[in-house]
C-alpha cells in the first residue's frame, strides 16, 4: 500500500483521507498511520502546491545556476551545498554528475536580483570556482504536470 | 430495380448501444460513463515507436500473419504471463483489433448448423459474428448470484450434439466478472468431455484486480482446443491503433490467415511496430494504469454501498454492473430517465443481451473527479426515485 499511497498523493496531496482509504481498499485509521509513519521516516517531506505564477500578477524569475566547486576534505560537497541551500531564495540544490557539480534553482522577483545573488553571495563563497546562470523563459511542464492546456476528453460518448 | 441486400445482415439486430448513442450525442453537458475504452493516452514511448516507424518509411505491408518480431514478442508475453508456449511461425496471427480475431476465428471454425455457445451479458460482437459465419448462436444467460461467471452446470445445459464452440469472454465487458482458476478448470473439464473448442476473449486480461488473470489455454488439455484472443486496446490504451491477435492450433490459425489475407491483407504496419515496443517495455505502464483503475473501481463500489445500490464486486475490466431492479424500471427506462434528469450517460445492461435486464454498465475509464461528480448525481437520482 505504501508506494501506491505515495503515487496518489504525489499527484494530489489534498485528497480526502476517507477517499484515499476507499481507493486503497483500506481504512482511514490505517491510511493516517501510514502517512504519519512516512512523514516520520522523512519519506514524505512536504505537501506542496504546484502554482503557475505566470498566470498571476506576481513577478517571479527563476534562474538555473550551474556551479563548479572545490569539494572539502572530509565533507565532500555537503558543506558547500548546505551553505547554499540555507538561502531561502534558493529553491533546490542538486549534486550533479558531469561538467559541473551543483545545480541550483533560484527564485527572485527580477533578473537583477538573481544576478546580484550570483555575484554577491554565490561567487564569493570560497569553494565556488565558477558559475553559469540560465534563466527560465517558460515552464511547459513541472512536477510531471503539463502547465499550459487542459485536454478535453475526445472519446466518443458511448462505445461498446 | 431492387437493391441488393443480404437477408442475413438485415436480420441482425441493431446494436442497442448505437440507439442510445444517437440520443446522448444530441444532448449537451452530459457526463458520460458510457465508454468502453481507456481514458489514458497510449504511453508516449509506444507512440514514439510508431512515429519512428513512419519516419523510417516502414509503410509497407507486413507478412499476412503479422511482423515476425511482433509474433515473437506475443509468444514471449504468453510464455511469461501464462506459461503457454505458442510457435510464432504458425500458431499466432496479428489482427485488426481483437474484433477481427473474433470474426475470422468463427468463420474459420464453424460450418452451417454448428452451434456456438455465447454467455451473456457480453460484448456485442459475438452473436452477429456467429450468425454471419453461418452458425447458430446459443445464448447462456449468466446470473448475478454467480457473480456473472459461467458455471459448468450452465454450460452442460446448453450443450447439444451440434455444439462446436464456446465463447469465453472474461474478464467480461459489461459485467466486470472474472473466471478464476477453479472456475476455468470446471469449464475445461466439460469442454474436453464434450469435444468443444473454446474461443477465449481475454482482451481485458491485464485488467484483473484480484489475482493475476488465468487463461483457459493454460489448463492441461486446453491449449490444443482454444483460440486465445487478446490485443493492445485495453492493456496499453491503444484502441485507435486497431491491433489484436489470436493464438491457437496451427490448423485453425492457418485457415484464419487465409481469410485475413483475402479480406484484410495485414494489420496496420505502424501499429505493429508500436505493439512490439508495448510488449517489450510496457509492463510498468500497464501496472500503473491497472492500479489507477483499481482505485476507481473501489471508489465506485463504495459509492454504491453508501447509496444502497446493489452491486456484486467485479474484479476485472473497467466496468461495474449495478442492479436497478428495486426501482421497477427496465434498464433502458432507468438509463433514459437518468440521462434526461441528471445528464449522466450510462449504458443499459440490455445492450449486452437480454440477461442484462435490470442492470447498468458503468465504465470507470474516467478520472476520479469525473466519477465523483457522476456519483453525486446518481445518489440524488436514486434518492428521488425512492421517495
Amino acid at each position: 500500500m505504501k508506494e501506491e499511497l505515495l503515487r496518489i498523493i504525489e499527484k494530489n496531496s489534498r485528497i480526502d483521507v476517507k477517499e484515499l482509504a476507499v481507493m486503497l481498499g483500506s481504512t482511514e485509521v490505517e491510511v493516517l498511520n501510514e502517512m504519519q509513519e512516512l512523514e516520520n521516516e522523512g519519506i514524505i517531506c512536504g505537501y506542496h502546491t504546484l502554482i503557475d505564477w505566470e498566470k498571476t500578477s506576481t513577478e517571479k524569475v527563476t534562474g538555473l545556476i550551474e556551479v563548479k566547486v572545490t569539494p572539502q576534505r572530509g565533507q565532500g560537497f555537503d558543506k558547500i551545498a548546505e551553505r547554499i541551500y540555507k538561502y531561502p531564495e534558493v529553491k533546490s540544490v542538486y549534486l550533479i554528475s558531469g561538467g559541473y557539480d551543483l545545480l541550483i534553482t533560484l527564485e527572485e522577483k527580477s533578473l537583477k536580483e538573481i544576478a546580484a545573488f550570483v555575484s554577491d553571495k554565490l561567487s564569493t563563497l570560497e569553494s565556488v570556482l565558477s558559475t553559469a546562470t540560465h534563466f527560465i523563459l517558460k515552464k511547459y511542464k513541472d512536477h510531471g504536470t503539463i502547465l499550459s492546456k487542459k485536454e478535453d476528453d475526445e472519446r466518443e460518448i458511448i462505445t461498446p | 430495380m431492387s437493391i441488393p441486400i443480404s437477408k442475413t445482415v438485415v436480420g441482425l439486430k441493431k446494436s442497442g448501444i448505437r440507439k442510445f448513442f444517437d440520443i446522448v450525442s444530441e444532448m449537451k453537458d452530459v457526463i458520460s460513463l458510457g465508454v468502453g475504452e481507456p481514458d489514458f493516452d497510449t504511453p508516449w514511448h509506444i507512440r514514439e515507436e510508431g512515429i519512428y516507424a513512419l519516419e523510417k518509411g516502414k509503410t509497407f505491408y507486413t507478412s499476412n500473419a503479422g511482423l515476425k518480431e511482433l509474433r515473437q514478442e506475443i509468444a514471449n508475453y504468453l510464455k511469461r504471463t501464462q506459461n503457454i508456449s505458442y510457435n510464432p511461425d504458425n500458431e499466432i496471427i496479428v489482427t485488426v483489433g481483437g474484433s477481427e480475431a473474433i470474426d475470422i476465428g468463427l468463420r474459420a471454425m464453424v460450418n452451417a448448423e454448428d452451434e456456438v455457445i455465447i454467455p451473456q451479458p457480453s460484448y456485442v460482437s459475438y452473436e452477429p459474428c456467429a450468425i454471419l459465419a453461418g452458425a447458430k448462436p446459443v445464448i447462456v444467460d449468466l446470473k448475478a448470484e454467480n457473480e456473472f461467471r459461467l458455471t459448468a452446470e450452465e454450460l452442460k445445459n446448453a450443450i447439444t450434439d451440434k455444439t462446436r464452440i464456446l465463447i469465453l469472454p472474461f474478464p467480461n465487458n459489461p459485467t466486470g466478472a472474472i473466471m478464476e482458476q477453479k472456475d476455468l478448470e470446471e469449464i475445461a473439464k466439460v469442454c474436453i468431455e464434450n469435444d468443444i473448442y473454446v474461443m477465449s476473449d481475454e482482451i481485458y486480461g491485464e485488467l484483473s484486480y484480484k489475482e493475476k488473470h488465468v487463461s483457459i489455454a493454460s489448463i492441461a488439455g486446453m491449449k490444443e482446443r482454444t483460440i486465445l484472443i487478446n490485443g493492445f486496446s485495453k492493456a496499453y490504451a491503444m484502441t485507435g491503433w486497431r491491433l489484436g491477435y489470436a493464438c491457437g492450433p496451427k490448423e485453425i490459425i492457418e485457415q484464419m490467415v487465409k481469410i485475413h489475407q483475402y479480406a484484410i491483407m495485414c494489420a496496420p504496419t505502424t501499429s505493429q511496430y508500436s505493439a512490439v515496443e508495448a510488449l517489450k517495455k510496457g509492463d510498468e505502464d500497464v501496472k500503473l494504469m491497472r492500479e489507477s483503475y483499481n482505485q476507481r473501481r473501489r471508489y465506485l463500489m463504495n459509492a454504491f454501498k453508501e447509496m444502497g445500490l446493489e452491486c456484486f464486486e467485479p474484479y476485472g475490466a473497467f466496468y461495474v454492473f449495478p442492479c436497478i431492479k428495486e426501482f421497477g424500471m427496465t434498464s433502458e427506462e432507468f438509463a433514459m430517465k437518468f440521462l434526461e434528469e441528471e445528464h449522466v450517460a450510462v449504458v443499459p445492461g440490455t445492450a449486452f443481451g437480454d440477461s442484462g435486464e435490470g442492470f447498468l454498465r458503468i465504465s470507470y475509464a474516467y478520472s476520479i473527479e469525473n466519477l465523483k461528480r457522476a456519483m453525486e448525481r446518481l445518489k440524488r437520482f436514486v434518492e428521488k426515485l425512492r421517495k
